[in-house]
């Protein structure tokens, strides 16, 4: 199996490398964890990660500026049908918008717009920055064997407001719900980085790794 | 509910850790990796390391450490000490820390801190404040390990930070630095409550009760110590449990 780690220059990519390579090890998955911005290759790949940290437009355009890549995502995601996981930004690009600093068109995988946190309690810090509870909305293979009151490490400003509450696999609480795992057909997202979450993070990828939807 | 942080911090010196746990399974208590396998173990929120190397020639044995803890601990990894430049920044990010801590470089230019924000993200950007009290109720910025005055305001320097895109604040207050008298609780409230962004509390805590003050009567939502936790004194579990015991969220 081949996992492509989409590399359009939104950061390290090496430790999340080494996450899905640990995960894959610890749950016998004979899988290729490779980093890559060739189209081809992801075209090809059994699994599509795209990973983002900083802002919704910079890592729009930085999806952009590599020729082919956004294609070859849709080609194995969409007409493949091949599981898609994406972290962070990563996550929140799959909306139909984005509302950080401008208006920035997302790949409209997953019904919604990306804007600003606004907790119902001005005490609460923004960024939202640290370890939260997952709690689940509904059965996803994503979640498989993770024990309930799991915890997730978030970073983060702003968050997916999804259009139909089904795309919703798990929530936070940060003054108000906040989408933590979105998942519709074979395309998921979480707003948390599972490559930083220790055990439960390493679980979830693993379900990633397995995942046939 | 957003749980409160306990983050160890190590120092760093060409590469080996010069403070840091020594407990008698631990075979090599000078190996930064090994130390942070220990702290991932221990359910530590974050790990911090401050490069505390004297040359710049050195600073590749950082990178080095940073890699190797980054491939084997999936927890996030700050670093800081000695970040001036763009640079700097990329390299440790690159090299796999997850954010980076910036201090004496933005008390030279400040617009180093917007920089970095912009190039790499606020998340990963912890604007580090080391301040001394300078009269009742007013805390003054030093750098070079509080010998050098700046006579910058600590919590107007907090706002600024935070206005040029930091995304954490790590305040040290000098005056109880090494003393394990507890936080500066009215310095860490007053830049707690002046900035939007999260602080983290750090210098001076001896025993477990300070960590519940910073964070209860400090406003810090995280905080950050070395001595108790590498001594052996307590351990994170310990730590954590005696702030549940007090009605603070932690991650268990």
């Amino acid at each position: 199996m081949i996992v492509a780690i989409v590399d359009y220059g939104s950061g390290n990519l090496r430790s999340a490398a080494k996450a899905f390579e640990r995960a894959a090890a610890e749950n016998a998955i004979g899988a290729e964890i490779v980093v890559t911005s060739v189209p081809e290759i992801v075209a090809g790949a059994d699994r599509v990660v795209l990973p983002g940290v900083g802002a919704f437009a910079d890592c729009r355009r930085g999806l952009a500026a590599v020729p082919g890549l956004e294609a070859a995502m849709r080609e194995a995601v969409c007409a493949r049908g091949r599981p898609f996981l994406g972290i962070c930004v990563g996550m929140q690009l799959m909306a139909d918008r984005g509302r950080e600093f401008e208006i920035t068109e997302g790949l409209g995988w997953i019904g919604g717009e990306v804007v600003a946190l606004e907790p119902n309690d001005p005490v609460l810090k923004i960024p939202h920055i640290g370890w939260n509870e997952l709690i689940q909305h509904r059965v996803h293979p994503l979640l498989e064997g993770l024990a309930a009151g799991a915890h997730g490490y978030f970073v983060h400003s702003y968050h997916f407001r999804l259009r139909e509450d089904v795309d919703l696999v798990a929530a936070t609480d940060y003054g108000g719900r906040v989408a933590a795992i979105v998942g519709h057909n074979n395309v998921a997202g979480t707003q948390f980085h599972p490559e930083k979450s220790q055990m439960a993070g390493l679980r979830l990828i693993g379900n990633f790794l397995r995942w046939r939807p | 509910m957003l749980k409160m942080r306990v983050i160890p911090c190590l120092d760093v010196k060409d590469g080996r850790v010069v403070k840091g746990v020594n407990f008698a399974d631990m075979m090599d208590a000078g190996d930064p990796v090994a130390q942070a396998r220990f702290y991932d173990r221990e359910g530590a929120d974050e790990l911090c390391f401050l490069d505390i190397t004297a040359s710049a020639e050195d600073r590749d044995t950082l990178y080095d450490v940073v890699r190797h803890t980054a491939e084997q601990c999936f927890m996030p990894l700050t670093v800081g000490g000695g970040v001036r430049t763009v640079d700097d920044v990329r390299r440790l990010l690159l090299a796999g820390a997850d954010k980076v801590s910036i201090n004496t470089a933005a008390v030279a230019r400040p617009e180093f801190v917007r920089e970095a924000a912009q190039k790499f993200g606020s998340q990963c950007v912890v604007a580090a404040i080391d301040a001394k009290a300078v009269e009742p109720g007013r805390w003054a910025v030093f750098t070079h390990g509080g010998r050098r005055p700046t006579g910058i305001d600590a919590i107007d320097w907090a706002r600024r930070l935070a206005g040029y895109g930091a995304g954490e604040i790590l305040l040290t207050s000098m005056d109880r630095d090494g003393t394990k008298s507890g936080f500066d609780i009215p310095l860490t409230r007053a830049v707690a409550d002046a900035v939007r962004v999260p602080v983290i509390a750090s210098g001076g805590v001896g025993t477990l009760d300070h960590l519940v003050e910073g964070i209860r009567d400090g406003h810090a939502t995280a905080v950050l110590a070395a001595s108790i936790f590498h001594f052996g004194t307590w351990r994170i579990g310990e730590a954590k449990a005696h702030l549940a015991a007090f009605g603070i969220p932690v991650r268990n």
